[in-house]
């Protein structure tokens, strides 16, 4: 998932493009040494702030430009707690990072998938509604969600959903089709898909009729001859910056998030979104406690301050995403509830899924089908 | 000698044992850990039980990996020897090069190194993308010559189309290219500038032309310089994986590439070990060779 934020995740990279194949090792030692450091920084183990009165701080592991401007400045004026954010690019990068042990964050961000991955793994604490009233905030459709039933583990804190982002002037009205990028030589050459294997072989099932959920090895198969067929015609499979390479003219329709196509058309008239009549995928990103945080109390009420309405609008208006919060999208704008982009159509909507996590070996045939295409 | 260091044993002890408990810290129980994970499996998402299973290495040992790994190892070769070509004629320039001018050219090689990779490989899909600095400047040229061909009578040429020079594989051994070069410049350079140019004045005195002093003489003696400027651009190009992501077309996947995402996205660390680790194999294979082969150039010298 995208959000303009390679920056940090480019210059892991580019530490590991430099060190070679050899820096793997290095830097499964430095996550580990970054643990621990960052333990003893905290000066506490999760142990020993099991009980009593948590100290006013709190470590927020976020997705950058993803919060309010004056968020956690307000947060810290009403509570008084400190709220330290740290920033992460994808959600494999958290859960690697949390793989090895929870190093000392008290809220994350991952979304839906992760959210059940976490909790089937035991990375997650159950949280206690009784210290989140504003959950009365959420709009009835999120109240309760398949990835998390009862929501147990995570508050939602925004949704996305995957569409067409294209330039209006080089594309023939609307492309309302996913055809016109898997499956036609109409725009030969100036097509971006999603190098995410698992995101971009479910969106290609649901174009062939398939559910997001439970795609079958024979679905795949399918998939992999037809997406093998287009790859002549693909420009290329954008690494979370489909964005970018449509703003910039080296494409001119790419599959990605609409909040991520939001942001560029503040930059450009000439960029439009559709969902596709097909329908497509839908994400969500919650806030979530890690197992072993060392401080739950705050944890809590930080979870509850963001669900809050006024919050929440403050945080919608810098982000653009949209809010799964009725309080807060009821304070919004006009030009906020109206955006198309925001808020695709209803009936587009209606044929949005979930994706769902359904197991590691699924995750593994998705790999090794882009594999196999993008070597093909 | 011995006896000398012998004496200074406390002194040599206190020198070498700090960096050699750092490279046991770090470099070699980290590597050894990934190599245990490369006979493991994943007992859960998040713990790796370590079966002593071969499972992971007969994967690499599928047709589907092993194309991968010689697509990789062909553009690294390519990119290798595109950097030898372009880089001897500059190492020798700077190596006869006023001392002046050779600290600016020196200089120059290496400045590219003050700024991060990831802002020059973006940097150089701005000046080669569609609406790229290439482009406009073609462009330019084109309006400009089109408007001439207007101006004397002639029929107006066709309008101009944008090179497509981003997103192929073109354009990841350019990148690759435009990074490794002063891998191979400074060893050459190295090589070059030690050498005893008597000997060339010699060959010259002797009757032998440029060609043949260059082909007998200057190569040769070079020979150390350009097989370890040779490896040290071909193991990085290998094992590049942002080049590939962002300058790439469709069909340019770099082993590097698989080798993260089994670390990322597919959360299968065992698998993506087994990759790092063939890759080290074939690393080590590579360096073995350049010993060997420099061992034998150096007695065919004597």
């Amino acid at each position: 998932m995208t959000r303009n934020h390679r920056s940090m995740r480019a210059s892991r990279r580019s530490m590991l493009q430099a060190l070679g194949a050899a820096a793997v090792g290095l830097s499964f030692g430095s996550t580990l040494q970054g643990c621990k450091k960052e333990e003893a920084k905290n000066g506490e183990t999760p142990a020993t702030a099991a009980g009593g009165a948590e100290e006013p701080k709190l470590n927020f592991y976020n997705w950058d430009t993803y919060i309010g401007k004056t968020t956690l400045e307000d947060f810290k004026k009403a509570t008084g707690i400190e709220v330290n954010m740290s920033l992460f690019s994808t959600n494999d990068e958290l859960f690697a990072k949390l793989k090895a042990g929870n190093p000392g964050y008290d809220v994350i961000v991952p979304s839906n998938e992760y959210v059940t991955q976490m909790a089937q793994a035991g990375m997650l604490m159950e949280l206690d509604h009784s210290k989140i009233p504003n959950k009365a905030n959420l709009a009835p459709d999120f109240q309760d969600a398949a990835f998390d039933p009862g929501r147990k583990y995570s508050m939602p804190y925004t949704w996305l959903v995957l569409g067409i982002g294209y330039r209006k002037s080089k594309v023939e009205g609307v492309p309302d089709s996913w055809k016109w990028l898997f499956d036609s030589d109409k725009y030969k050459g100036r097509i971006g898909l999603m190098s995410e294997s698992a995101d971009q072989i479910r969106l290609a099932a649901k174009y062939l009729g398939s559910s997001i959920v439970g795609v079958t090895p024979e679905t795949v198969k399918q998939v992999e001859a037809m997406l093998i067929k287009q790859k002549p015609n693909v420009k290329v499979f954008h690494e979370d910056n489909g964005q970018d390479l449509l703003l910039a003219g080296d494409i001119d329709l790419v599959v990605e998030y609409n909040g991520d196509i939001a942001q560029i058309m503040r930059e450009s008239d000439d960029i439009g979104f559709v969902v596709p009549k097909e329908g497509s995928m839908l994400n969500s990103d919650c806030l979530c406690i890690p197992k072993g945080a060392p401080r739950p109390n705050n944890a809590h009420a930080f979870i509850n301050f963001i669900l809050d309405g006024a919050v929440g609008k403050e945080i919608s208006e810098t982000i653009l995403y949209p809010t799964p919060n009725a309080a807060a999208r009821t304070l919004m704008p006009e030009s906020y509830k109206t955006n198309t982009t925001v808020f695709p159509p209803a009936d587009a909507m209606a044929k949005c899924e979930y994706g769902k996590f359904e197991g590691a070996e699924k995750v593994r045939m998705f790999e090794e089908a882009m594999t196999r295409i993008r070597a093909a | 000698m011995e006896q000398h260091w012998q004496r200074a044993k406390a002194a040599f002890a206190a020198i070498a044992v700090p960096p050699i408990l750092w490279l046991i810290a770090f470099f070699v129980i980290p590597l050894g850990i990934i190599w245990a994970y490369s006979f493991g499996e994943n007992v859960t998402q998040i713990e790796i039980g370590i079966t002593g299973t071969f499972a992971n290495y007969a994967r690499v040992l599928e047709p589907l990996y092993l194309t991968i790994f010689l697509k990789s190892a062909w553009v690294a070769a390519l990119t290798t020897f595109l950097c030898l070509i372009i880089g001897f004629p500059v190492a020798v320039a700077i190596t006869f090069a006023s001392p002046r001018l050779k600290m600016i050219l020196l200089m120059m090689i290496m400045l590219p190194f003050w700024t991060n990779l990831l802002i020059r490989t973006y940097a150089l899909m701005a000046v080669l993308r569609t609406e790229g600095l290439v482009n406009h400047s073609l462009e330019a040229i084109w309006r400009l010559v089109a408007g001439i061909m207007i101006g004397v009578g002639l029929n107006a040429p066709p309008d101009f189309q944008p090179l497509e020079l981003l997103q192929n594989t073109g354009a990841v051994i350019l990148g690759l290219v435009y990074v490794q070069l002063p891998f191979m410049v400074l060893p050459l350079y190295a090589a070059l500038d030690r050498m005893d140019r008597s000997l060339i004045e010699a060959s010259l005195d002797l009757g032998a032309g440029h060609m043949r002093t260059f082909w007998s003489i200057i190569i040769p003696l070079a020979m150390p310089g350009i097989l370890s400027g040779v490896i040290i651009t071909f193991i990085p190009s290998v094992g590049a994986f942002l080049t590939a992501d962002l300058l790439g077309g469709p069909n340019d996947l770099m082993i590097a590439n698989i080798i993260e995402r089994q670390f990322k996205r597919a959360n299968n660390w065992p698998f993506g070990s087994a990759l790092s680790f063939s890759l080290l194999y074939i690393t080590f294979i590579a360096i073995a060779l350049q010993a060997f082969l420099a061992q034998r150039s150096r007695r065919r010298g004597r």
